[in-house]
C-alpha cells in the first residue's frame, strides 16, 4: 500500500486540472501508488493573495473531483491572511472534501500569528503540512525551518504537524524536530540521498516518517527509492509508504464518512 | 543486464553513506542486476595525491569487483605534473576513461589545460566523464559551496577532438532545453539519468535527446540505487530502447575492444 503525501499538478502538460491529474495518474499506476494527496495549483505562487489561493484551491478541487477513490486535497493557505485562511478552511475542509492544510513560504510558522489557523485546522481534524528548508545559501524571507516548526509544535502539542522536505538538509532537519513528538518528517521533495530514511527512522522512529514524492517536479522513482532502498525493516517501510499517513488521516476521513 | 556509468568508491567527505565500503557496494550492485559499473573515487574531489587515489581505486576494483567494477581515474589538470596521472591511468592501470570534477578543482572547460587534457585523452582513446555537481547546492557544507560546472565551452572542445567520447554525470537536474540540445548535437556526447527528475523522466528527455545518447547512471552510493532503477519503470521505454540505455549504448562507446 503506497500513499503519497505530497503531489502537485505540475510537471505535465495540460490546460486543465482534469487533463493534468489524468496524466499524473498514469505514472502513479506504473509505480503502484494507490492514493495521492494534492495541494496547490499552478503556477506556483509563493505569497498568494486570498483571491489567488482560492483560485489554486479551486484547481485542486476540480482535479480531485473525478478521482475520489484515489486523490485527496489539502487546502493551500497563506498565514499572512488569517481571517481569509480560516474562511478558506471552512469552505474547503469543513464544508468541502479537503482533508488537510498546506503552508508554504509566505510567512514563517514560528510567528504566533499563525496560531488561529492551526487551531481551526485542528478543530476540523485537518492534517497540517508545513514546508521547511535549511538552505545553505539562506532561506526565502518567509520560508520556515524545521526549528521554526518545532517552536510552533510546542504551542500545539496535540496537533500532528508534518515537517515538509525534512528541512531539505535532513541531517539538520531531523535533529531540529527530534524532541517534538507531534512533528512528523515528510521525506519527499529532495534528492534521493542515501541515508535519509535510515537516519529518520533512527532519530524519530518509523512511525514518525512519511513518504511523499513532490511530483511532478520530482519523480515517483527517486522518492520511492528513499524507502525501497533504505536499510530498515520491511515493517518500517510499510509504515512510511502508507501506514503512517493513513493513520494520521483516519480521524478526518472518519469524520467525513470516507472509508479506506 | 545493466551497465552503470556513474558509481563512486571510497568515502563522501561529509558523512558516511550506506554501502560506502567496496564489498558492500559490490554486493548491492550484484543484487540489483548491475553487471558492469564504471567507478570513480570520492577521494578524487579533494585529495592532491591523485596518483595514490587512482592506485587505490584500481586495487579496490581489481581485488573486490574484478568482474564488475571498471576503474575511472580522477584527473586534475591544475596539479603540477597532471599529464603523468593520465599516462599512469592509461598505461599502468589500463583504464579506458578518466573522470573530471572541474568545479571542485577550480578550472573552466575553456582553460588551456582542459584543451590539452582533451587532446591527450583523444590521442589515447580514453573517454572522459565530467561531473556537473555532486549534491544539491542548497545542502552543501557552508564552507564548501561549489558551483555547477559550466559547459558552454564543451561543444567547441569536442569539435576539436573527433571521436572523443564525453559523458556528463549528474547533469540532468539543471541541463534542459536549448543548453542540452546544443550539447547533445554532438553524437559523441552522452548524458546519464542519475539526477533526472520529473514524472516519466526518461521518456520526456527522449523528446530532446536521442536515446542512443542516454546512459544508465545511478550515482550510487550517494543516491539510493533504486532511484535510477525505478526510472526504467516510470517511463515506458520498450525492451529495445531500454536495452540500449541500460547496456548497449555504453558498451558501444566505452568497452575495450
Amino acid at each position: 500500500m503506497i500513499w503519497d503525501l505530497h503531489c502537485h499538478l505540475s510537471g505535465v502538460d495540460g490546460k486543465t486540472a482534469d487533463e493534468r491529474i489524468a496524466q499524473l495518474m498514469v505514472y502513479a499506476d506504473r509505480m503502484g501508488v494507490e492514493r495521492l494527496v494534492f495541494f496547490m495549483g499552478w503556477p506556483f505562487l509563493t505569497d498568494p493573495t486570498p483571491e489567488q489561493f482560492r483560485k489554486q484551491n479551486d484547481q485542486v478541487l476540480q482535479a480531485i473531483s473525478h478521482w475520489h477513490d484515489r486523490a485527496f486535497g489539502f487546502v493551500y493557505l497563506n498565514a499572512k491572511y488569517v481571517d481569509e485562511s480560516i474562511a478558506e478552511l471552512d469552505r474547503y475542509v469543513k464544508n468541502g472534501p479537503m482533508i488537510g492544510v498546506k503552508l508554504w513560504v509566505a510567512s514563517r510558522c514560528n510567528d504566533p500569528s499563525i496560531d488561529p489557523i492551526i487551531k481551526r485546522a485542528a478543530d476540523l481534524k485537518a492534517l497540517i503540512y508545513q514546508h521547511t528548508w535549511y538552505k545553505t545559501g539562506g532561506n526565502l524571507i518567509g520560508e520556515s525551518t524545521p526549528g521554526d516548526l518545532a517552536l510552533m509544535a510546542k504551542r500545539h502539542p496535540d496537533v500532528p504537524l508534518i515537517c515538509g522536505h525534512t528541512g531539505g538538509d535532513f541531517e539538520l532537519g531531523l535533529r531540529a524536530i527530534q524532541d517534538s513528538p507531534n512533528v512528523y518528517a515528510g521525506i519527499g521533495g529532495s534528492d534521493p540521498t542515501a541515508g535519509i530514511t535510515e537516519m529518520a527512522v533512527r532519530t524519530l522512529g518509523a512511525d514518525r516518517v512519511l513518504y511523499g514524492s513532490d511530483i511532478g517536479g520530482r519523480s515517483f522513482s527517486s522518492q520511492l527509492a528513499k524507502v525501497q532502498g533504505a536499510d530498515i525493516p520491511e515493517v518500517s517501510k510499510r509504515l512510511i509508504l502508507g501506514g503512517n499517513l493513513k493513520r494520521l488521516l483516519t480521524p478526518i476521513l472518519k469524520e467525513k464518512g470516507i472509508k479506506v | 543486464m545493466i551497465c552503470d556509468v556513474n558509481v563512486y568508491l571510497s568515502r563522501w567527505p561529509f558523512r558516511r553513506l550506506p554501502c560506502d565500503t567496496t564489498s558492500e557496494l559490490v554486493s548491492k550492485l550484484k543484487r540489483s542486476q548491475i553487471s558492469r559499473a564504471y567507478a570513480g573515487s570520492f577521494d578524487g574531489l579533494l585529495y592532491k595525491d591523485l596518483r595514490a587515489v587512482n592506485q587505490r581505486l584500481y586495487d579496490d576494483c581489481k581485488s573486490q569487483g574484478a568482474d564488475l567494477l571498471i576503474p575511472v581515474g580522477s584527473i586534475n589538470p591544475t596539479l603540477p605534473g597532471w599529464e603523468d596521472d593520465v599516462i599512469a591511468c592509461h598505461e599502468q592501470w589500463k583504464m579506458t576513461g578518466i573522470r573530471l570534477h572541474p568545479n571542485y578543482h577550480e578550472y573552466e572547460l575553456s582553460s588551456p589545460e582542459t584543451k590539452k587534457l582533451f587532446a591527450m585523452a583523444a590521442e589515447r582513446g580514453l573517454f572522459i566523464q565530467i561531473a556537473m555537481r555532486m549534491e544539491d547546492d542548497r545542502t552543501q557544507h557552508k564552507l564548501m559551496r561549489i558551483p555547477d560546472v559550466n559547459f558552454e565551452a564543451l561543444p567547441g572542445l569536442m569539435k576539436e577532438q573527433d571521436g572523443l567520447q564525453v559523458t556528463i554525470l549528474n547533469g540532468m537536474k539543471s541541463l534542459r532545453g536549448a543548453n542540452l540540445i546544443r550539447l547533445t548535437e554532438n553524437p559523441n556526447l552522452t548524458i546519464e539519468i542519475a539526477m533526472l527528475e520529473g514524472v516519466g523522466g526518461i521518456e520526456k528527455i527522449m523528446e530532446q535527446v536521442p536515446y542512443e545518447q542516454i546512459l544508465f547512471g545511478s550515482y550510487f552510493p550517494f543516491f539510493y540505487l533504486e532511484s535510477s532503477l525505478n526510472k526504467l519503470k516510470e517511463s515506458q521505454l520498450g525492451m529495445e530502447i531500454e536495452k540500449q540505455i541500460t547496456w548497449e549504448n555504453a558498451q558501444k562507446r566505452f568497452a575495450k575492444t
